[in-house]
């Protein structure tokens, strides 16, 4: 079936007050975005809905960029059809015949936008409904809850047909809720706790800790091709590399080796508050979940929140393991997470961490490093990169071989 | 020269060759290693273990790479027997099947383990029910051939496979070496078959190459113990150039199998026509669907095989006694025994194996020669 439309529908945007319409504006900013290289649409945005005009465009792909975009609640293919109720019972035939089996119960739902159509609602139901019952003996007419709904809709430019609604992504239009820095490892949860950010509306931007030699450029790479994975959801998503060998030499050089973890995890929290109050960040999102590692007890992350006064929201805190990863499968970055490149936490990891660090030795043992020395050296190295949807950073020979094989 | 020895190896391509080249020089880092080149070179190995998995309809996980079909063989039989033999000691295989299998199920007899030797008939086929009536309590595998290397045969492994259906703790292997290209794909690709074998060379990838498909939850030991390369299953530094070439090498053998196929079909049916006109001539191998498209063994009667290939041989055509592994060290054929084909005449046989490259031309060049060699002799047994 060639489709001519698919209508979206706005999710919890309806209950959104005055903040209305600067939240559509925002989605429909967002639709755009997902959909900004096929040439051929026309998005035309209404107050309780937007419609795009496919002109020939295959539905397929559109609807899967459709499925990404945070706020819309749900989307419909439709075929548009002229006012012609013969040419309508012919479509509403086909489109029943390719979704409804045999014997499932249906219903008609007919709107009226265009009141000068000479059938009103009842009548459009009615004469839709009985030629189905004629033409398909098998179908079973129900009011309640029935298997496939006819949704018929009478306007001025046309008769709009639809049997299908596909569930949207829920959540909120990334953006709606601000800008935040996204402390981003390269393990299972943080990418997570990425995306459950991107579904309430934040803007992000990924802060990724790297040492070279200790890491190598796969840990950053991975970290990037992850980052790359999140941003068909929201467009683009900027990478900022915060150089972070130096730092970590100098703490190993002089703190206690139970601290080592707790002033290394103190440092990366400065120095990311530092750069999101220059980019105008307003929060700090991480991957944190109470009690996984040595680092995410509750008496270490007080001894790192410590440093700074910026909110720090951690999606993933109170959710087991494999409820993240089942999270992690879902959106496609498990696999990616899991490939055994050393990041910079694991590498000068030390073999008994505290795992209830006291806030005052954090203190104290951190006026043995040159804090601001170091956390200026870092920033004036940053890296800045923009990630766009389907950038490939790990196997950049894939093309090469594929080209061999 | 017209090259109808197929089946003992293949041609490799200049394009497979030119692979092997690129990969040999640009990626010969240790797919083990951690730097860069190591990086390179796994990706190689990993993008070859993914395309081969897609054309094998399997998951890249099943695919092992192995050092080509003998090395597949024993590794499936022995790992099985090592990793099973809790549970028993009794494996069921076939009289015709390839030595590599043959003579590795002898050493396990040495070893303690019991094995049926399933008889065929006189066509080149087991019976199902055999088989049914073989399986004992303590039966941990069964392993038959795809395609019988020597007269074509190609055994029911989806009858097989349903029957073993109500034994889902039998490991079921299929000998597929000369099964790739074949048109057999559905057969082997049988939901019950759990593990296949297949080596490089004979669909014109190089020597010392070979994978294994080993259906994902089914175990066996690794024979090859060591760095623990292929997931610790086959040890042994991984043979970067050749696997890409062999990925390559299935892809274009693959392409269009339909139409190869009929081509071989029509190639061997063209040739079995003209020769069964001549009144000593014996076809062994049958123009039939349950034969495979590119292997016909024959017998001119009286004249031994060896003459013939060296006959032949003058004319610029290439061929084998039977299969070339027994040719040199003069054993006669096994199948053919187990076919129950009296020794005078199984002596004479001669097989032409084709390849998709093959053509009409060709087999009409063959006719003729065939005419010559024919008459050449008759005159001397006169």
């Amino acid at each position: 079936m060639q489709y001519s439309e698919i209508m979206v529908r706005y999710g919890e945007l309806s209950t959104k007050g005055k903040n209305r319409k600067s939240f559509i504006g925002r989605l429909n900013g967002n639709i755009a975005k997902a959909l900004h290289d096929f040439d051929d649409l026309t998005i035309r945005p209404k107050r309780d809905r937007t419609h795009i005009e496919l002109n020939g465009t295959p539905a397929e792909p559109v609807m899967d960029r459709l499925s990404k975009v945070f706020g819309i609640q749900s989307f419909s293919p439709s075929v548009a059809v002229e006012k012609d109720m013969d040419k309508v019972k012919q479509v509403a035939l086909e489109l029943m015949n390719e979704a409804a089996a045999k014997g499932v119960t249906f219903k008609v739902e007919t709107h009226r936008s265009d009141k000068t159509f000479p059938l009103d609602t009842n009548g459009m139901n009615l004469a839709l409904g009985d030629f189905l019952t004629e033409e398909r003996p098998d179908l079973i007419a129900k009011m309640k809850n029935p298997d496939v709904k006819l949704r018929v809709e009478v306007r001025r430019e046309a008769i709009f047909l639809s049997t299908t609604t596909i569930k949207g992504a829920g959540g909120l239009p990334v953006g709606t809720a601000g800008k935040a820095a996204m402390m981003l490892s390269g393990g299972i949860d943080s990418p997570v706790a990425a995306y459950l950010a991107l579904k309430r509306g934040v803007d992000i931007e990924m802060v990724h800790f790297f040492s070279p030699p200790y890491t190598s450029d796969n840990a950053l790479n991975k970290a990037k091709e992850l980052t790359a994975k999140l941003t068909p959801y929201v467009g683009s998503i900027t990478f900022i590399g915060v150089p972070f060998t130096h730092t970590q030499e100098e703490i190993k050089a002089k703190v206690p080796e139970g601290y080592l973890m707790t002033i290394q995890r103190r440092m990366m929290l400065r120095l990311t508050e530092a750069i999101a109050n220059k980019r105008g960040d307003l929060v700090i999102f991480n991957g944190e979940s109470v009690g996984q590692v040595a680092s995410q007890t509750l008496a270490s992350m007080a001894a790192i929140n410590d440093v700074t006064t910026m909110p720090i929201v951690r999606p993933v805190a109170t959710m087991d393991k494999t409820e993240i990863i089942a999270e992690a499968e879902k959106i496609d970055t498990y696999e990616l997470s899991i490939m055994p490149f050393e990041d910079c936490c694991t590498i000068f990891a030390p073999p008994a961490p505290k795992t209830q660090p006291r806030i005052d030795r954090s203190r104290y043992y951190e006026t043995k490093i040159d804090v601001e020395g170091l956390m200026e050296e870092a920033l004036s190295n940053l890296s800045i990169d923009v990630i766009r949807p389907g950038q490939e950073f790990l196997n950049q020979d894939q093309d090469i071989i594929a080209e061999l094989l | 020269m017209i090259y109808f020895d197929n089946s003992a190896t293949t041609k490799p391509l200049d394009s497979v060759l030119q692979t092997y080249q690129t990969v040999a020089t640009e990626f010969f880092g240790n797919p083990s290693s951690l730097h860069r080149l190591g990086d390179r070179a796994r990706s190689v190995v990993e993008q070859s273990r993914s395309q081969i998995a897609q054309l094998m309809r399997a998951k890249p996980e099943e695919i092992f790479f192995t050092s080509g079909g003998t090395e597949g063989d024993n590794w499936i039989i022995k790992g099985t027997a090592m990793a099973k033999r809790m549970f028993g000691k009794h494996l069921i295989t076939t009289t015709i099947e390839h030595p590599a299998v043959r003579e590795t199920m002898k050493q396990l007899e040495e070893l303690g383990f019991e094995v049926t030797y399933l008889p065929v008939d006189k066509r080149g086929f087991i019976s199902v029910d055999d088989l049914k009536a073989a399986i004992r309590p303590d039966t941990i595998l069964v392993s038959v051939m795809a395609v019988n290397n020597e007269v074509g045969s190609i055994q029911p492994i989806a009858k097989i496979g349903d029957v073993l259906e109500d034994y889902p703790t039998i490991h079921f292997h299929v000998d597929a070496v000369q099964a790739v290209g074949k048109g057999v794909m559905d057969q082997i690709r049988h939901p019950r078959v759990d593990f296949l074998t297949f080596s490089g060379h004979k669909f014109h990838a190089l020597r010392g190459t070979g994978f294994i498909y080993a259906k994902a939850g089914r175990r066996i030991e690794p024979l090859m113990a060591g760095g623990g390369q292929e997931k610790d299953w086959r040890s042994g530094t991984e043979n970067t150039a050749g696997i890409a070439a062999m990925a390559k090498a299935l892809r274009l053998c693959l392409d269009n199998e339909d139409e190869k196929v009929a081509r071989q079909n029509a190639i061997r049916k063209n040739i079995a026509d003209y020769v069964s006109t001549f009144e000593d001539v014996h076809l062994f191998s049958e123009i039939a669907p349950d034969f495979a498209p590119h292997v016909l063994t024959m017998a001119i009667k009286g004249v031994r095989g060896e003459t013939i290939v060296h006959a032949f041989e003058g004319e610029d055509i290439y061929m084998s006694t039977t299969s070339a592994c027994s040719s040199r060290s003069g054993q006669e054929s096994s199948t053919l025994a187990a076919m129950n084909v009296p020794q005078s005449l199984a002596q004479s046989a001669i097989r032409v194996s084709l390849d998709e490259a093959n053509t009409m031309e060709e087999a009409e060049q063959f006719k003729q020669a065939f005419r010559r060699i024919y008459t050449n002799f008759q005159k001397l047994k006169g």
